[in-house]
């Protein structure tokens, strides 16, 4: 199934609580446990982009407004505004 | 902006950009996002006042930019009832821990309650007084174990766990009272609602408006946030159960 949305995760603002993995319905985030950002913590990261739904679960229960999501526009329509 | 996509959820700019120092997966810093989206989605940035505890969230003021005047432990709600009363078309809310609201500053609390002082009380309600270093609080559940009660809360000396919630929502001239959470996406969306109603009911004039968090410290409660989440779903919701208390009735709002 081609992606319906993504999220940008702000990997410094992220403290590796790992509450956002397992909200998400189709499992498309994951922690990074082998790097950290420059406070030493790990961080989440989008890991399958393909299976994104836009559903914004992640970026409600994150704690630290980390995560911005976006939708992606309709193809279709989006040939008819630029064509 | 990404080309081809449309923006759907962004930080609310309520926020500062100071990175937020409560402990990783706190719920401190859920509801400082979900306060701050609200006063975003409300547009009263430039009338909202809120007033902080002692606690973790001395810090708040430094988080929420909106404008807000620290008070003495437990002291929020009289500031707050002094605040409103002077500034009565601003939005208010004091936003408080259990130590400070229900342990040193229970009478404020109460009385401000009983006056219908008409502000809105943000009551985060962990279980434990988390800046500290993880003492027993007036809400430790039965048999929880903090610094303080190594063996666990012992109800015959101590009491059973304070109710706020169910207690506040006594008084007459209490028009609001829910309990929410944040600990999955559908309760975080809740807690925000809440948070909405309760400024609106504010702006209506209603009386006291009170939401208490059933909240997590993972680092008082010795745990991993996702185990803190565990504990609140098998330990603290059939105690301090998720509901509304009490809502204005339809033809006043
Ligand atoms: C008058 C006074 N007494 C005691 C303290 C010590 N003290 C600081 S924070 C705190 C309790 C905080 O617990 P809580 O309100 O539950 O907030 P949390 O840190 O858990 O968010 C206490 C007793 C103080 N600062 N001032
Ligand atoms: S928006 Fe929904 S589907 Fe996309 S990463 Fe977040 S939780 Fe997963
Ligand atoms: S919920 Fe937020 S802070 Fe926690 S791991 Fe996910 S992105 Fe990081
Ligand atoms: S000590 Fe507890 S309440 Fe304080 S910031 Fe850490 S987790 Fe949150």
């Amino acid at each position: 199934m081609p992606a319906k949305g993504t999220v940008d995760i702000d990997i410094e603002r992220c403290k590796g609580c790992n509450l956002c993995v397992p909200s998400c319905p189709t499992d498309c985030l994951a922690l990074n446990t082998s790097d950290t950002n420059s406070y030493g913590l790990h961080y989440a990261y989008l890991d399958k982009e393909e299976d994104c739904i836009a559903c914004m679960n992640c970026a409600v229960i994150c704690p630290d407004a980390a995560i911005t999501v976006y939708r992606k526009e309709d193809q279709s329509k989006q040939r008819r505004t630029h064509g | 902006m990404k080309k081809g996509y449309k923006l759907i959820y962004q930080r609310p700019k309520t926020l500062t950009d100071t990175r937020i120092n409560y402990c990783p997966g706190c719920f401190h810093t859920t509801m400082h996002k979900l306060l701050m989206e609200v006063v975003d989605e409300m547009g009263i940035q430039e009338k909202t006042v809120g007033v902080c505890p002692v606690g973790c969230s001395v810090f708040a003021y430094n988080y929420m930019n909106v404008d807000m005047q620290e008070a003495a432990h437990g002291r929020a709600a009289a500031v707050a009832t002094g605040i409103k009363r002077m500034l009565p078309d601003r939005y208010v809310f004091s936003y408080q821990g259990d130590g400070d609201l229900a342990a040193i500053g229970t009478a404020e609390t109460l009385h401000a309650c009983n006056r219908g002082e008409n502000f809105t009380f943000i009551f985060i309600n962990n279980g434990i007084y988390g800046m500290t270093g993880g003492q027993m609080a007036p809400t430790t559940l039965e048999g929880q174990k903090t610094t303080t009660s190594p063996y666990g809360r012992d109800v015959e000396k101590i009491g059973m766990p304070l109710k706020m919630a169910e207690i506040v929502s006594q008084f007459d001239r209490v028009a609001y009272v829910e309990r929410v959470s944040c600990n999955t996406p559908a309760n975080s969306r809740k807690a925000k609602k809440a948070l909405r109603n309760a400024l609106e009911y504010q702006g209506k004039k209603l009386g006291t408006t009170f939401i208490e968090v059933a909240s997590n410290c993972p680092s008082g409660w010795k745990m991993t946030p996702e185990e803190s989440l565990k504990w609140l779903e098998d330990k603290v919701f059939p105690y301090y159960p998720l509901k509304v208390f009490k809502k204005p009735d339809k033809k006043e709002v």
